[in-house]
């Protein structure tokens, strides 16, 4: 089999989703191999020490190998005037598949992760309701709970790219405050129906138990769908970075509007106008007139492999796979190009395509040897389809750097370097 | 005869009393209490006046809690120091890009009280009385050209500040989906 009987279905080398799915006419893996028939490889068989050794035993809690263990968060510079803020960002360029590890999951805090005592937490309803009421940690145990996968992105994530530069930045590094994750808990409805919700009560304050007691507002209408006080995050307790013991979840929406730590729900007439919902996360357009209330966040995906900052070695075949997700629905498409938007495939969905939560995708690629540039472009279940920069600076401009779901464009240099560019 | 009219009654009692005990092994755990008993703890102060506790202060008494508690972070005239920390200043129509200060920026001077009463100062929340608040969130709007330096600021004359950029933003809160 050779390299000319894959077909080709879109400009600099992007091969058909069919033979990755291996109901093409050749499998990919039959094209790489180089070797002639016959011939010894050289490849040193002698069985390795550690299968001559017992190891150690069973652990209380894993942790990653140690040949693993440098895909790590990256963590921000702690600002001194900002006691336990900032955000730390998930190796997106070393997962694989849709559901992030919880020690990886993104962080963004406020005044830093308190050290909440179970026992001592607090669950109060109050404000526009027939009875205020009082849960504690073993109350809410005893509810029925549900389970969902849901995408958490932070407002900020991707932000850079309107500004320019970040001409060294990785999925990491520009797109690492996404996550995804199992959340388990009780729909928002049942507590809010047992209080009893009076008909003036438009919207909730929600609010954490974290030194800023970090406020966000909710319109009732979402309150009552699809929101939830998660307790478990992937089949454990709720990780203290991520609101031991337990959260709002809010899915599809801006992340910090999902108040971690989550302690105080009051119903009110209208939004609370916190500083996190006025000051911060609304984003000022040319006019400047600023949005306020961007919920939903946009329809989006990026390739994580191979992206910035990696280098391809040789020219021949590569898996180009990354991450879809939508505020709004779930994944319906998503199409790579590999000469910077001129011609797109359509990429294979890996996997499951949950509403609101990351869908993975991948495409096999022919690397030449020369420059290309590589791009997703994901459609959601409403149809809305994922923007370029240039529509997005067109739309808003660049006076605000929240919410920003544009195309990620990766170039690729005739050396094999990979690095983020604009296109 | 009877019929026609038993059977809708019997159909109606059995959906009736299904209901009734589904609601009873329904779980319902939480503890009744009373808003009188959650002041201390409810800090949320809403733009309609809800929420604001009893007192009042000026900008003249908040200078000094200002100068003990926020001058460290946020300068000695709200210019800022390092980080997000100007507080003071700023034009939404300069020709730059604009300078989002309390001043410039915020909708709501409810906000100030609100933040500042449960998020400041950042070494220690929550560690400021509430006639400190008052009197420290006066201080920040009359640097801010906002307030007079005598003017009382209280629940009452708070929720009536009209703030600078007030009108500067479009609410799209009613979108929870796109498309």
């Amino acid at each position: 089999m050779t390299k000319e009987t894959l077909e080709k279905v879109a400009g600099n080398g992007l091969i058909s989703r069919r033979h990755l799915l291996g109901i093409g006419a050749a499998g990919v893996g039959m094209v790489a191999a180089n070797n002639v028939l016959g011939q010894d490889s050289g490849i040193n068989f002698e069985i390795p020490g550690w299968s001559r050794t017992p190891g150690p035993g069973p652990s209380t809690y894993g942790s990653a190998s140690r040949y693993a263990e440098q895909f790590q968060r990256s963590t921000a510079f702690q600002n001194p005037t900002y006691p336990g803020g900032g955000a730390s960002r998930s190796p997106l360029q070393y997962l694989q598949g849709t559901i992030t590890p919880n020690a990886l999951h993104f962080e963004r805090h406020h005044a830093g992760i308190p050290d909440i005592d179970p026992a001592r937490h607090k669950l109060v309803i109050n404000g526009l309701v027939r009875q205020p009421l009082v849960f504690n940690y073993e109350d809410l145990l005893r509810y029925q709970m549900q389970s969902r996968v849901y995408f958490l992105e932070c407002s900020g994530n991707s932000g850079g790219l309107l500004r320019g530069g970040n001409e060294d930045g990785t999925a990491q590094s520009i797109h690492g405050l996404v996550s995804c994750a199992e959340w388990t808990g009780i729909p928002l409805s049942t507590l809010l129906y047992e209080a009893g919700v009076l008909p003036e009560a438009r919207w909730i304050a929600a609010v954490g138990a974290d030194a800023a007691s970090m406020g966000r507002s909710v319109p009732i209408e979402k309150a009552l769908d699809d929101v939830m006080v998660a307790l478990f995050q992937n089949g454990e307790p709720v990780m203290p970075g991520q609101g031991y013991p337990m959260r709002l979840f809010v899915p599809g929406w801006e992340g910090n509007i999902s108040v971690k730590w989550l302690t105080q729900i009051k119903l009110t007439r209208e939004p609370a106008q916190f500083r996190d919902e006025t000051s911060k996360y609304s984003d000022t357009l040319p006019d400047r007139s600023s949005y306020q209330f961007t919920f939903p966040m946009g329809t989006k995906s990026l390739i994580s492999s191979p992206s910035g900052q990696m280098t391809l070695d040789t020219p021949g075949i590569y898996q180009v796979s990354g991450i879809a997700w939508s505020g709004s629905g779930s994944i319906r498409r998503v199409e790579v190009s590999a000469d910077g938007g001129r011609s797109w495939a359509d990429a294979a969905i890996q996997g499951l395509q949950l509403d609101k939560a990351l869908t993975r995708f991948s495409i096999p690629w022919e690397w030449n040897g020369g420059s290309a540039v590589l791009q997703s472009r994901a459609t959601d279940s409403r149809g809305n389809v994922q923007p370029t920069r240039d529509m997005i600076l067109a739309d808003r401009g660049n006076l605000s750097f929240y919410h920003n779901h544009c195309i990620q464009s990766w170039g690729v240099s005739n050396s094999g370097e990979v690095t983020n560019v604009y296109v | 005869m009877y019929k026609k009219v038993v059977f809708p009654f019997l159909a109606i009692s059995i959906v009736l009393s299904s209901l009734a005990s589904y609601a009873q092994e329904r779980v319902r755990l939480g503890t009744p209490v009373t808003e009188a008993e959650l002041e201390g703890f409810d800090l949320i102060a809403e733009p309609d006046g809800t929420g604001f506790p009893a007192g009042g202060g000026t900008a003249r008494q908040g200078k000094e809690v200002y100068d003990v508690n926020c001058a460290v972070c946020h300068g000695a005239n709200g210019e800022g120091t390092s980080g997000n920390t100007i507080i003071v200043g700023g034009d939404m129509q300069s020709e730059g890009p604009p300078l989002r200060t309390v001043g410039s920026y915020w909708p709501y001077a409810s906000t100030v009280f609100d933040f500042i009463r449960r998020a400041m100062p950042a070494t220690a929340p929550k560690s400021l009385s509430n006639e400190q608040v008052y009197q420290v969130t006066a201080y920040v709007l009359f640097m801010n050209g906002i307030i007079g330096e005598d003017t009382e600021l209280n629940a009452n004359t708070l929720i009536n500040i009209e703030m600078p950029n007030a009108d500067g933003f479009i609410d799209r809160s009613h979108i929870l989906s796109n498309e």
